[in-house]
């Protein structure tokens, strides 16, 4: 996916972190004081070695000479409130980085959440569940750890080094060209050691990523890992992707702990040589006893950041990669835009359909719907046929602009009052046009807030009213718990069937004026569905509905037949004009009929009519 | 150290820490080679760390002194200074390396160790128990409560060689000045109750963010999973704004972790400094009155910046524990859970079909509210039977039963005339299949999702899916059997989905086919062949006894018996004409479609 952008990884940094502050504005909001506040606070930690060479060369290293008291005292005064200062600085420039970059992240976080909604069930469907997901939580969560934690260590590490060269330049530049030099090698070989870490880690993420797959089988899957007794199977698979996870992990720890280690040799060497030509410095020169030992103290400042440099390299380049997903996620077009209000409205009161010239293909796939022109009047109740993958769900979001044609336009109105819906406000549109799926999802509540998703304001009174209006009161009375009745995740404590009913009265409850059901009733029994979906006709009498018929009786019951058939609208006309016409339609439905009426005794068990 | 840190919390976090100490003995008892290792590693690092700021006070006195004295490099004792810095600095460097490495692995085989108790655990627990419970909430066990429960080891082993080394560190001010170590006795537990303040003010805030960043993963993840529902209610501002307030709590939660880590971090990084102040001071009267030597003054000073930083790894610990414990009581409370669904012994002999009976079966998902009550059953072995009923009547429920994937409340399943559950597992597995109305694929190909990994030639498989009209589609995909499904082998249809899915039963030739409404999401015409090929290959000898749940009549039709259910209990059974002929209820039920067309027809 990245290929390219690994190319050129700086370049595109840089791009992805502007970028990033630039949709987070809460995150940059007054930063030159908050940098302020930090180096102030950084400056702190370089006050102990200046008070140890004023000291020492004031006399505490001389137990001949007499020691000036007094000037001591008055240094570790000074320093006392200076760290008493700095301490406060810090606290407030860490309160200011808090506060900032979580408002800011929280910003981007809805920011990334609301764009994945308005991305078409194409794009998501391109992508993994889990994947979407993570965009507004993992990832967002390492950006706001490299920039509170990892990023705060980098930018105060930088400080301190900085400030401790300065005062190690201002001590003794030979001894300060020592260190440096001692630092030198390490520093060239942190580029290595990161990218191995990072490949490292790249490593365990994907371990991870498998590791999660697997063990959701044995959770998700369990009825067929039981009733399959592949338990075995189910257990070496788990085992070897928590093996792979560990051995992963293993290597990636074993690379960060040499590299943290390198630091404390490198370390000690520098405390060598800083010793050895301080000395001979000293001798031969004018270097102060006091400055020898102050860079002993000085390069502790550098081997704290030298220790961490890999990880919060590795770590930054993480949040780096984590910003440049969320970003690229906002800067997928939404395919599907909501064009607002105001553009065009649709007429009040019934609605029609309308397609000129439709043609539709999948991504990178072929045609699926062609030369699609078809009208539907208002009040007409619509079944569409045809078999599976003949393109009736493809016509069905086309019709309720869940996709976008690739050709030719949906337009709603009725007269010569038309909208192309790609102009009409979602707002508006949802409003008037509501499809049930045939995959009834429900949220993990109560049954009445299920049902509320049709109509936010419903009291439980309308909504048991909309029960019964549907004749599904033998069901719902059954329930124990009634309304409250928890539905579990996805609604999986329901029947299959239930889910689809639960479905339906929500889309009663909005009360669209144009209809579109997608096989939404094909887990329910036959009688349950013809009494609700009758039911549902009565109380949208007068409303537009398109059904996309799972089962040839609503074709019958229709006002009007659309037969589809490989992604060609090849018949249309009612149930009667078509019954006989010889085509696809007389087809379909002398085989519905034939094992719809093979009841009464008539055909022999175990054997099926042609 | 236990007692010390109780006195500090009330008894609630008293509890939590003894709790946690208890957990952390556990986790040393399954690592102790491991974990003694790592903390060899970590004294060894504590010590040398100590011996760091030794070599300093000696060089100061041995070395730099003498030298900046006489004016003249004290050769000798310089080379030993400086041999004495990188020796220190590799032994040092060795108790860093072998202390995250081992201290790692301690970890990861901790983790490890549990993931595979949890995952047998939940292979082993019944179906009616993964039912009740959440899916996310059995996948975090697995994962997040399992690393929750043993990050604190990453923090341990340095955390006991901190205490070695604050020892050692007290042993050598002692040597050095008894009254710059009185310094060194204030700032050290000065510095570890800090940091066990900091970490019990901040536990429950960094508890509280954590389980709010599990609130706004949920919410998102149902979200996007329904996001064709909230698109076609158009309900995206209502779902953004759910997610905004669940964001929102975060934010707040963070930014009080935060507020007190802006308090704490410069007050405790700010202590040693405190220290080394007061030793300078101080050092000055030590050193005028010549009771102590500039070296020591040095050291000591020395000591307090390069102490400071690992004392932090006890404040880690402690941080660490409430996690520990939460995480503990997650992970046991699935390990304990008393829910047994033990297989027997017993065999199912022969090859031929399987006859199935129940009596007086009873099913409750909720105490007090049956799902199927005293239901009895005779299905005849080679028998087709059908079960009717309308939605919600637990038709599902009794699928389930009879393959054993729910044990029942009362009364008993038979199979060829032994109680399910005394059935071997394997034996039961190859001898039933059911095949569920939800679809379930595992993300692997086409072939092992049919054959599951068992020994299956190419040649059967194809065999099969030719059988339920799946061979089409297979041969059309990119690299046919070989084609990986994707999560949850969403790149297919319904429907195709079904005929795999219905596939992976029959390939196996079960002697009991219980098919639970598993044709729905098939056109009829479909649908139809494949119950023709169905009939055919059972018309042959030895072919399956067939449970089916169906609403399609010529499904029905295929039926010796059909078993008409309602409110979890039979209604009616007999042919198929025979309860039309007698049954209203029936009637209504299976024939709405044909109703529905005469009053169609009298129009
Ligand atoms: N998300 C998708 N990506 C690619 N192809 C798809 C997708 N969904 C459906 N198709 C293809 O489009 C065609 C029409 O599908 P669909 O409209 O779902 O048919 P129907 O609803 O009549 O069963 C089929 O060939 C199907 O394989
Ligand atoms: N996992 C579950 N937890 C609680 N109740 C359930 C669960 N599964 C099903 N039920 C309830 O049991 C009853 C029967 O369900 P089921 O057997 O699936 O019906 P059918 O298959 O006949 O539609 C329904 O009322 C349903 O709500
Ligand atoms: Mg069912």
């Amino acid at each position: 996916m990245s290929e390219k952008k690994k190319s050129d990884p700086r370049e595109g940094s840089l791009r992805i972190i502007r970028r990033g502050l630039s949709l987070s504005p809460a995150i940059v909001e007054g930063w030159r004081r908050t940098v302020l506040l930090a180096l102030l606070g950084t400056a702190g930690s370089s006050l102990v070695p200046i008070v140890v060479q004023r000291s020492v060369d004031s006399g505490l290293g001389d137990t001949q000479g007499g020691v000036d008291s007094g000037r001591i005292v008055l240094v570790v005064v000074l320093a006392a409130v200076l760290l008493g200062v700095s301490g406060v600085a810090s606290w407030a420039a860490k309160v200011r980085i808090f506060t900032g970059t979580e408002r800011g992240l929280t910003q981007l976080r809805v920011r990334a959440f609301r764009h994945v909604h308005d991305l078409s069930m194409l794009t998501q469907n391109t992508q993994r569940r889990g994947s979407l997901v993570s965009r507004v939580t993992s990832d967002i969560d390492q950006i706001s750890l490299f920039l509170q934690s990892t990023g705060m260590i980098l930018v105060l590490s930088a400080g301190q080094m900085l400030v401790a060269t300065v005062v190690m330049a201002f001590l003794s530049w030979q001894l300060t060209l020592v260190v440096i030099g001692v630092f030198i090698p390490l520093a060239l070989s942190l580029k290595i050691f990161a990218e191995r870490m990072s490949i490292a880690y790249d490593r365990v993420r994907q371990t991870v990523a498998d590791l999660l797959t697997t063990i959701a089988e044995p959770v998700v899957g369990a009825s067929v890992v039981r009733s399959y007794a592949i338990e075995r199977r189910t257990q070496q698979r788990i085992d070897d992707a928590i093996q792979t996870n560990y051995r992963s992990n293993v290597k990636a720890q074993t690379i960060v702990s040499v590299t943290f280690a390198s630091a404390i040799l490198v370390g000690g060497v520098a405390n060598a040589a800083a010793l050895g030509v301080g000395v001979w410095l000293g001798v031969v020169g004018d270097l102060s006893m006091g400055t020898v030992i102050a860079f002993i103290f000085l390069i502790t400042l550098f081997v704290g950041p030298a220790q961490m440099a890999t990880q919060v390299i590795t770590e930054a380049q993480n949040a780096v990669a984590s910003w440049r997903r969320v970003i690229e996620l906002l800067e997928t077009p939404a395919d599907v835009v909501d064009p607002g209000p105001g553009v065009a409205a649709l007429p009040t009161g019934d609605l029609g359909a309308r397609f000129s010239a439709v043609r539709f293909a999948y991504p990178e796939g072929p045609t699926v719907l062609a030369d699609l022109d078809v009208t539907i009047e208002p009040r007409q109740r619509v079944a569409v046929v045809g078999e599976t993958g003949s393109g009736k769900t493809t016509f069905a979001k086309l019709l309720t602009r869940l996709m976008d044609p690739v050709e030719g336009t949906v337009s709603l109105g009725r007269d010569d009052q038309w909208a192309d819906i790609a102009q009409v406000s979602f707002a508006d549109l949802r409003r008037h046009v509501v499809m049930v799926p045939q995959e009834g999802f429900l949220f993990d509540s109560s049954l009445a807030e299920n049902l509320r998703y049709g109509r936010r304001s419903a009291t439980d009174a309308e909504l048991v009213a909309a029960i019964g209006d549907l004749g599904l009161v033998d069901w719902f009375e059954a329930l124990p718990r009634g309304l409250e009745t928890r539905v579990g995740q996805r609604g999986e404590s329901l029947s299959a069937g239930e889910r689809q009913l639960v479905a339906l009265v929500r889309s009663a409850l909005a009360d669209p004026a144009f209809l579109v059901l997608d096989e939404a009733t094909s887990a329910v029994d036959p009688q349950t569905e013809l009494r609700a979906t009758r039911a549902l006709e009565v109380l949208l009498d007068g409303r537009t509905s398109v059904t996309i018929a799972h089962r040839l009786s609503t074709a019958e019951n229709a006002d009007r037949v659309l037969v589809f058939d490989a992604g060609r609208l090849v018949e249309d006309g009612s149930h009667a004009d078509l019954v006989d016409a010889g085509g696809v339609y007389q087809r379909l439905h002398a085989s519905w009929v034939a094992q719809a009426s093979l009841g009464g005794g008539v055909t022999p068990a175990g054997t099926l009519a042609p | 150290m236990t007692t010390s840190l109780d006195n500090l919390g009330g008894t609630d976090t008293t509890d939590l820490t003894r709790r946690g100490f208890r957990v952390l003995g556990i986790g040393i008892g399954r690592q102790k080679a491991l974990f003694t290792l790592s903390i060899v590693f970590s004294v060894l690092f504590g010590a040398t760390t100590v011996a760091d700021a030794w070599v300093l006070g000696w060089a100061t006195d041995h070395v730099i002194r003498p030298s900046f004295e006489d004016g003249d490099v004290a050769t000798g004792a310089l080379v030993t200074g400086v041999l004495l810095f990188i020796s220190v600095s590799i032994l040092r460097m060795i108790g860093v390396v072998g202390r995250r490495l081992v201290g790692g692995i301690v970890f990861y085989r901790l983790v490890a160790g549990d993931r595979r108790r949890v995952t047998r655990k939940y292979l082993r627990l019944p179906v009616s128990w993964h039912q009740a419970h959440p899916t996310g909430q059995l996948l975090s066990n697995a994962n997040a409560d399992v690393e929750a429960i043993w990050s604190v080891f990453m923090p341990l082993p340095m955390a006991i060689g901190v205490i070695a080394m604050l020892v050692v560190a007290v042993a050598t001010m002692l040597a050095a000045d008894l009254v710059l170590t009185l310094v060194g006795l204030v700032v050290f537990p000065l510095l570890f109750v800090l940091n066990v303040v900091y970490q019990r003010r901040q536990g429950p805030r960094m508890a509280q963010a954590q389980s709010l960043r599990g609130d706004v993963s949920s919410v998102a993840h149902e979200s996007f999973d329904g996001a064709l529902v909230v698109k076609s209610l158009g309900r995206e501002d209502e779902e953004t704004a759910r997610f905004a307030s669940a964001s929102e709590e975060l934010r707040d939660a963070n930014i009080a972790v935060g507020r007190v880590r802006a308090v704490f971090e410069p007050v405790l990084e700010a202590l040693p400094s405190i220290g080394v102040l007061l030793v300078v001071l101080l050092g000055i009267g030590r050193i005028e009155s010549g009771a102590t030597d500039p070296g020591d003054v040095v050291q000591i000073a020395y000591l307090f910046t390069i102490v400071a930083m690992p004392v932090r790894a006890i404040g880690w610990v402690l941080a660490e524990l409430p996690r520990t414990v939460v995480g503990w009581d997650r992970v046991r409370g699935v390990l304990d859970d008393p829910t047994r669904f033990p297989y027997g012994t017993a065999d199912l002999p022969g090859s031929g079909p399987v006859g199935l009976r129940t009596e007086g079966l009873g099913f409750a998902y909720e105490p007090g509210e049956p799902v199927l009550a005293d239901l009895d059953l005779e299905i005849t072995p080679g028998s087709v039977t059908a079960v009717v009923g309308s939605t919600g009547s637990g038709k599902s429920t009794l699928a389930s039963l009879v393959t054993r994937l729910l044990d029942a409340d009362e009364g008993q399943v038979l199979l060829d005339g032994r109680p399910a559950p005394d059935i071997d597992h394997d034996e039961l597995a190859a001898a039933v299949a059911l095949v569920p109305q939800a679809t379930f694929l595992f993300d692997d190909t086409v072939r092992s999702n049919v054959t599951l990994d068992a020994e299956i030639s190419d040649e059967a498989v194809w065999d099969v899916l030719r059988t339920v009209q799946a061979d089409r589609f297979v041969e059309a995909l990119p690299q046919g059997l070989d084609t990986q499904l994707g999560e949850r082998g969403t790149s297919l249809s319904g429907g195709q989905r079904q005929r795999l899915s219905l596939a992976r039963a029959l390939v196996r030739d079960p002697r009991l086919l219980v098919l639970d409404d598993a044709t729905s999401a098939l056109d009829p015409a479909v649908e139809q062949r494949i119950l023709r090929a169905l009939a055919e290959r059972s018309q042959g000898e030895g072919g399956p006894t067939v449970l089916v749940v169906a609403y399609r009549k010529a499904t029905i039709a295929l039926a010796d018996q059909v078993v008409h259910l309602a409110d979890g209990r039979i209604a009616d059974r007999g042919t198929h004409a025979e309860l039309r002929e007698r049954s209203a209820a029936y009637r209504d039920l299976v024939d709405a479609y044909d109703q529905a067309r005469e009053e169609v027809d009298h129009e």
